[in-house]
């Protein structure tokens, strides 16, 4: 950032370059499997059917492939991204939207929605599952002010266990209200039930996410705390108050239309801080191309490996998703 | 179970107590604190069999015959997991010097349920349901000993390590398994999950009275060295170096006391499928009851106060609520908020 500025032009200029070059690189990978998803399925989707013209393949690739395909992309950058601002504001690398009761707020505020208005159309669903991941993570916000300490490790373990409370609430109503199946489908991502015109509010998330991108600075300062953020010239109870907004309904309208993606923004940006260093202008965007390519290896992975069943994503995640994230602790153990 | 002699008469911590109370300046609330255990034991005995009786008898109506024997079976279950649960936790807490770990939330329970499924995976549900249960039994829990030890060895027995991170690895863990296990089900043949499906979820409501034969068997013999142990376990508790100055063989009980955490763990889990936070309340709470630290004080309270919990609770539940299985909710929710504040509040100091 100001040292950046201060260096002189040419060895910047080179570097950016190089940057951005990577940067073309790893989006053209992205693309690529982007491309192989869509000719990955149970129906005969192939290249040479579609440039024929044969009309089943062209309406399955418009109707059910093309929209997956989006819908993973979208979900990815935007959760990765997501999990990067909650990290940037709660000052741990060891957070993320389903680490600290945001996703189970979402899915409680769900529940909530279907038991009141059984036939709450989508916006209203997702409106109040909203709500109530704001106010999840604002809880979480506030039992981590409230702490002493910035232990590293504690934080993540007190949003588990806060995220695991709220489950437990989510799970007694639900089983009162003859739910649990319904809610085991909100708790596992999924992408196989993703069509033209049930995955088109992801492009919300996208829109947020770009603003959680370009206001990503202003976490940071704000995860500082108060004073300084407030020396600085920045508001900061509305630096706050936006992260939490972005994150919850980044959170919440992921959940309603896919379910949770668990370890995501967990994983992503602390596989990306280990490539790059904690260059935040240089994170952001690697974040957002790692979230899409690794969920659509995991979705192509979760439709391929028992072929022609298919594994939700949501579980392909779960094992890779804690692998990685034990080894990411235990490094640092060791470091 | 260890051998390892006692050291010569370590003085009880309760009558230890019990002297300080009779001081003429002990307050009321000191001196409640410090009643005799024996009397504490006693009425939480007569609480458990007076929850035994009113679940056993109270609305009896309908065919006697038909009602009596199921209610008795679930009793009996409800009783072998207090006691299983109970022991397990206080044991493990003891070896790790921990008030806030438990087998579950080390993922204990899940790591059982995935050496299920990956044994009917491997293997084939119709081999593993045709197997008599007692061998299915031992074989699951020959190979859950084993991989625990491992696991825990490497975890447990370094110097220096942060409770923070063990907790955080015993968690993510336990989340890895149990992902690892719904990913291995979802791969094998449906007929094929819904054996083993049946094999993990008896609730208290329909428990196999051959399972709870062997359950009752294991338990007992885990529990008689263990309670012959007590007095070893009151020395361990002072902690690794203190107990080998003492002379006790650390590693060797240690690794011991984790394989009967193991065999509990599986009995439990095989009887009623897991409980994440029921074992950390019930000893919690015993240590709220017990102020002193001796096992052979703790070992009753404790397992009483799991049986009033259970079979209360799920009096409660059933009879005045009118709802059955969601005990364990209820326990997952309660034991979850303790956890939190037993976590903040060991931060805040």
């Amino acid at each position: 950032m100001t040292t950046t500025a201060v260096r002189t032009v040419a060895p910047v200029s080179r570097g950016r370059a190089r940057q951005y070059a990577g940067l073309v690189a790893a989006a053209a990978v992205v693309l690529a499997l982007a491309a192989v998803s869509m000719f990955v399925g149970v129906s005969d989707v192939s290249l040479p059917a579609l440039l024929a013209g044969d009309p089943a393949a062209v309406d399955i690739f418009w109707i059910s492939r093309v929209p997956r395909t989006l819908a993973v992309i979208l979900a990815g950058m935007s959760v990765a991204v997501a999990g990067l601002i909650m990290q940037l504001m709660a000052r741990n690398r060891f957070v993320e939207p389903s680490t600290v009761g945001t996703v189970e707020s979402a899915t409680l505020g769900i529940l909530v929605v279907t038991v009141a208005i059984p036939t709450a159309p989508i916006l209203l669903r997702m409106g109040v599952a909203s709500v109530f991941a704001v106010i999840g993570t604002a809880l979480f916000l506030a039992i981590l002010r409230r702490l002493p300490t910035r232990n590293t490790l504690l934080i993540p373990l007190v949003g588990i266990m806060l995220g695991g409370v709220i489950a437990a609430v989510t799970t007694f109503f639900a089983y009162r209200f003859d739910l649990l199946q319904t809610l085991s489908n909100w708790m596992i991502g999924d992408f196989s039930g993703v069509l033209r015109g049930r995955y088109e509010l992801l492009w919300i998330v996208a829109a947020l996410m770009l603003v959680g991108l370009l206001a990503a600075d202003r976490f940071t300062v704000a995860g500082m705390g108060e004073d300084f953020t407030t020396n600085l010239g920045l508001n900061y109870n509305r630096t706050m108050r936006l992260g939490l907004v972005i994150v919850s309904l980044i959170s919440a309208v992921v959940v309603t239309t896919v379910g949770a993606v668990p370890f995501l923004g967990l994983v992503v940006p602390n596989i990306v801080s280990l490539l790059f260093g904690d260059n935040l202008r240089r994170a952001v965007p690697w974040t957002a191309v790692f979230g899409a390519g690794f969920v659509l290896v995991c979705d192509i992975l979760g439709r391929t490996i028992r072929y022609p069943y298919e594994v939700p994503v949501g579980m392909v995640m779960a094992v890779v998703g804690a692998i990685l994230f034990l080894v990411l602790i235990l490094r640092k153990r060791n470091a | 179970m260890p051998e390892t002699p006692a050291p010569a008469a370590p003085p009880d911590p309760a009558e230890v107590a019990g002297k300080g109370a009779t001081r003429p300046a002990a307050s009321l609330r000191n001196r409640i604190r410090t009643a005799p255990l024996r009397l504490v034991i006693g009425l939480l005995a007569a609480a458990t069999v007076a929850a035994v009786v009113f679940f056993l008898f109270s609305d009896l109506k309908g065919n006697v015959g038909y009602v009596l024997p199921r209610r008795a079976l679930k009793v009996a279950a409800m009783l072998l997991v207090a006691v299983a649960v109970g022991v397990s936790t206080l044991l493990f807490q003891t070896v790790t010097a921990n008030r806030i770990l438990t087998p579950s939330i080390m993922g204990f329970d899940s790591l059982y349920i995935l050496v299920q499924t990956a044994l009917v995976f491997t293997v084939s549900a119709a081999a593993v349901t045709s197997a008599p249960p007692t061998l299915q039994f031992g074989v699951e829990v020959v190979l859950m000993v084993a991989f625990s030890a491992l696991l825990y060895r490497w975890m447990f027995t370094g110097a220096t390590r942060s409770l923070h991170l063990l907790l955080l690895v015993g968690i993510i863990l336990g989340s890895l398994f149990r992902g690892f296990s719904s990913l291995l089900q979802r791969l094998m043949e449906p007929s094929e999950f819904i054996i083993l499906q049946d094999l993990f979820f008896a609730s208290f409501n329909n428990v196999d009275p051959a399972l709870l034969g062997v359950s009752a068997v294991i338990i007992g013999a885990v529990c008689i060295p263990v309670w012959r142990a007590r007095h070893t376990l009151d020395v361990l508790a002072l902690g690794r170096d203190l107990a080998i100055n003492v002379g006790v063989d650390h590693r060797r009980v240690v690794m011991r006391i984790l394989l009967a955490c193991s065999l509990l763990v599986a009995v439990s889990t095989a009887l009623v499928g897991p409980v994440t936070f029921f074992g950390l309340l019930v000893v919690s709470l015993g240590y709220q009851l017990c102020r002193a630290f001796n096992h052979a004080r703790l070992i009753p309270i404790v397992v009483l106060i799991g049986a009033v919990a259970l079979v209360g609770g799920q009096l409660i539940l059933e009879r005045v609520f009118g709802f059955a299985t969601a005990l364990s909710v209820v326990i997952e929710f309660a034991g979850g908020i303790l956890f939190l504040y037993l976590l903040l509040k060991g931060s805040l100091k």
